[in-house]
């Protein structure tokens, strides 16, 4: 340790916090650096491809035109910057999301290095060892600045690469950097008030929900509701305005505020005794209730708030979805749009083709959020959890099928929760048989889904330590599922993305077969894990 | 197996290896628990105690050796075992969001439910707040969770790992008044420790393991024959000598003051020359536990100050 004796450190201060930034960007260096190039890439083949659609600056026009005249694309994606200059129409999706995801990602890294360690008894550890009360934060505010910053510069040079302007390239990923650096400070100081470091994440993750509401209702109702745009963190990416008047001053918004947000986490550090929050934990009952009896009554109460937002969430996309597919005629007047719609969903009817290319997005988010559930076995085996219900009489395969299947299940309900609510909002005159039919839509992708939910599943049955290249490869098929058809990958390529042998509905022809093939396919794939986990050690 | 192995021996294992990579956590380790005892199992942090526990729970697989658990197999009839075993892991890790009258009720409900009234009096006698969720929990209240939640189930076979870590003195009292109603009501307990006191005043028997490998194994008694009886005594005379006699380890003299290590065989030679020379004050310590410990891991130091 770079301090002196231990006890020798004062309260209030920064000794060991070198030692720190240093372990926790060790700890970052696969994740981070992961994250960067995903967030980067995404935003770079965006622009290369959307570009190339629309060549004839009055086909740009039209797009530019009918963005701005719907209050529910306003809304999901926020404003065009500069009148449809180039980049801005093919960034336009990725701007307030793209920083959604950054600010996300800031939030879990900040808690990974305080209240996480914190909650494992290893921060008493460090400060025992000579570290300053500091330090921990210091260090997780450092970590976070660091990807803020990687995540800008990377950005920046490959929207450059892919053919924008310097200026606007920058300015851009300026605003992601930013939406990090604010979130950054929202988790360090959630991570002194909460209790824990789940109740940190998921206020901090709240804030970011409410700050992209909030500015959703300022962008959609426009006029005088733009200080809805203004208070909102998410709101100042859109008011730098990167590709049109590119508002520099207003990036040095996201800075200050951080700064602020981290003196007042330290405040609160500083009044507070390690291993509490502001924030007292309720007494609970006294007793488990008659539900919570098995491996499958606890992995619900494990997965249902994971899977209680991603509903919600689903149920608010989904409802947007259909009121924005019942606006779509305007929209469908350029040819060029036309074709990126078709682009994304195939040749269907447009408002179809529409709903096919959300539903896929649905599908893709839906098993992002079954793998997280699934690989929650590998935290419940390294925690020795699983040790607590495997030496009772509980067998492994018992074990692991309960938390398959709760995943698989959870996965299902999001996806007919979004059908349905796209069928609410979509059909007027017949809103029922429009309820039951995109319904049926959302879950034509559930064996998809189920495939993620299987692969990953086995993945984990095989070795715990395989979890991160679990990610990988789901991360790799989802990427496969979004953006292979619009860059016109390989079939090949395609072909390996369960994305791609699922129903296209509606619209879309059902291959039955190719269906009941990657069920099949899951089923032994989850059967090998089964039985792979039964044999091997818990460690 | 043999036949002149009975199938209700808890605990049979014989030249257990274990390898992690390419360190042997286990190296040939042997562990009988025989039916009713409480047996201590006892060996220094790392010598292999909960690599041990955790093979005789199925949780990993044995490299080589005998494993034998209630007369079956700790693998194979892991699920059926577990009806009659329970097990409280040195490291207790709860659900952060349930309490830890949750927690009870459900590894009890795995079971098929528990003995309530007993849950309750244990609650009661470790003084646990059942209402606090685990995540507040100190290390020594997680622990207390998993002991009412083990010892509330009807099991034939207690495997306890380091249970007492933790836990104030209050309560590891009152653990060991549970632990011995425990035995009086025909449970075996297999109990892991490096708190070589608390195995002492509890255990029937023990086993005692050194870097994997078993070391001694027997009731105390017949482990304090390997062990030197201390004897100080304040003499009348001068100190006579002692060297001549095998067996007797003179540690110092001071004035009229001896303090020797005996062999239990060299004891009624160093009496009768002791007692030549006047005894003013005696005081015989029989070895503790602690030790047979030292004699056991450090016999090079033992050796030397003798
Ligand atoms: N999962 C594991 N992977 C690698 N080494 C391990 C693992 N578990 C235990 N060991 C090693 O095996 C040895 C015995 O450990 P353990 O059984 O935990 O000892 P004890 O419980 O007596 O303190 C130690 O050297 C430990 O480092
Ligand atoms: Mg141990």
């Amino acid at each position: 340790m770079t301090g002196g004796p231990p006890g020798a450190a004062t309260l209030q201060s920064w000794t060991g916090g070198g030692v720190l930034l240093r372990r926790a960007l060790h700890r970052e260096r696969v994740r981070l650096p992961v994250t960067v190039a995903a967030l980067a890439g995404t935003a770079a083949l965006s622009a290369a491809a959307t570009d190339a659609l629309y060549v004839d600056p009055a086909e740009r026009g039209a797009a530019v035109g009918a963005i701005t005249a719907s209050p529910a694309l306003l809304a999901m994606y926020g404003p065009l910057s500069g009148d449809g200059a180039a980049g801005a129409l093919a960034l336009w999706k990725l701007g307030v999301l793209g920083a959604a995801a950054a600010a996300v990602v800031a939030v879990l890294v900040v808690v990974r290095h305080t209240r996480a360690e914190e909650d494992g008894g290893r921060t008493e550890l460090v400060a025992s060892a000579g570290a300053g009360r500091w330090a921990p934060t210091a260090a997780a505010g450092l970590t976070a600045t660091t990807f803020a910053a990687g995540l800008t510069l990377v950005t920046a040079t490959a929207l450059a690469a892919a053919g924008l302007g310097w200026g606007g390239a920058l300015a851009f990923a300026a605003t992601w950097g930013g939406a990090a650096l604010v979130f950054a400070g929202v988790g360090l100081l959630t991570a002194e008030i909460a209790g824990s470091a789940r109740v940190a994440t998921t206020l901090a993750v709240l804030g970011v929900v409410a700050a992209y509401l909030v500015r959703a209702v300022g962008d959609a109702t426009g006029g005088t509701s733009t200080w809805m745009v203004w208070v909102s963190p998410l709101g100042w990416g859109e008011r730098v305005d990167p590709f049109g008047a590119r508002h520099w001053w207003v990036l040095a918004i996201p800075p200050a505020v951080a700064l602020t947000l981290l003196g007042a986490a330290l405040a609160v550090r500083g009044r507070r005794d390690l291993g509490t929050g502001l924030l007292h934990a309720r007494p609970g009952r006294a007793e488990a209730s008659p539900l919570l009896r098995g491996p499958v009554g606890l992995a619900v109460h494990r997965e249902r708030g994971l899977f209680a937002v991603a509903t919600a969430a689903f149920a608010v996309v989904g409802a947007v979805a259909g009121s924005v597919t019942s606006q779509l005629g305007g929209m469908l007047d350029s040819v060029r749009m036309r074709q990126v719609v078709t682009a994304l969903g195939g040749a269907h009817a447009m408002s179809d083709a529409f709903l096919v290319a959300e539903f896929g997005l649905l599908a893709s988010a839906a098993s992002l959020v079954v793998a997280a559930a699934v690989l929650r076995m590998a935290a419940e085996e390294r925690s020795g959890r699983a040790d607590a219900v495997l030496s009772a009489p509980v067998g492994r395969a018992r074990w692991f099928l309960a938390h398959l299947g709760v995943a698989a299940a959870g996965g299902l309900v999001m996806l007919a929760v979004g059908g349905a609510a796209a069928g609410v909002t979509h059909g007027t005159a017949t809103t029922g048989t429009e309820v039951v039919r995109l319904t049926a839509a959302a879950l034509a992708q559930a064996p998809a889904v189920l495939f993620v939910a299987c692969l990953a599943a086995a993945g984990y049955g095989l070795a715990r330590r395989s979890v991160p290249l679990v990610w990988l490869v789901v991360a790799g098929l989802v990427t496969v599922a979004e953006l292979g058809p619009v860059l016109g990958a390989p079939s090949w390529v395609l072909d390996l993305s369960p994305f791609t042998h699922v129903p296209h509905l509606p619209g879309g022809a059902v291959d039955v077969a190719a269906v009941l093939a990657t069920l099949a396919v899951a089923i032994v794939i989850a059967g090998v894990g089964a039985a792979a986990f039964r044999q091997r050690d818990l460690a | 197996m043999s036949a002149d192995v009975p199938a209700d021996v808890p605990v049979d294992v014989r030249g257990l290896v274990k390898r992690f990579g390419r360190t042997a956590a286990l190296d040939g380790l042997d562990l009988r628990v025989e039916q009713g005892e409480i047996h201590g199992f006892i060996g220094p942090n790392g010598s292999g105690k909960t690599t041990t526990l955790r093979v005789l729970l199925g949780l990993i697989r044995p490299d080589a050796g005998h494993v034998r658990v209630l007369g079956g197999d700790a693998r194979r009839d892991a699920v059926e075992l577990h009806r009659r075993m329970a097990y409280v892991p040195g490291d207790v890790s709860l659900w952060p969001d349930l309490t830890g009258g949750e927690v009870i009720d459900f590894l009890g409900a795995l079971r098929g439910g528990l003995d309530v009234a007993r849950r309750d009096a244990l609650v009661e006698r470790f003084a646990l707040d059942p209402t606090t969720r685990s995540r507040a929990y100190s290390r020594g209240n997680r622990q207390k969770v998993a002991l009412v939640a083990a010892l509330s189930s009807d099991v034939e076979l207690l495997v306890l790992d380091e249970p007492t870590t933790g836990l104030d003195p209050l309560v590891d009292a009152e653990f060991r008044r549970v632990l011995g109603e425990e035995r009086d009501r025909g449970r075996t307990v297999l109990l892991s420790s490096h708190v070589l006191s608390e195995v002492e005043a509890l255990a029937d028997r023990m086993t005692i393991i050194r870097r994997g490998r078993t070391v001694e194994s027997g009731s105390l008694p017949e482990l304090r024959h390997l062990c030197r009886t201390t004897v100080t005594a304040e003499l009348a005379a001068p100190v006579p000598r002692t060297d001549d006699l095998a067996g007797v380890h003179l540690g110092e003299v001071r004035g009229r003051v001896v303090v020797c290590d005996v062999d239990p065989a060299a004891m009624d030679g160093l009496m009768r020359r002791l007692s030549a020379a006047g005894i003013v004050r005696l005081e015989v310590r029989p070895p503790s536990l602690e030790q047979v410990f030292l004699a056991e891991f450090a016999p090079t130091t033992r050796e030397a100050s003798a």
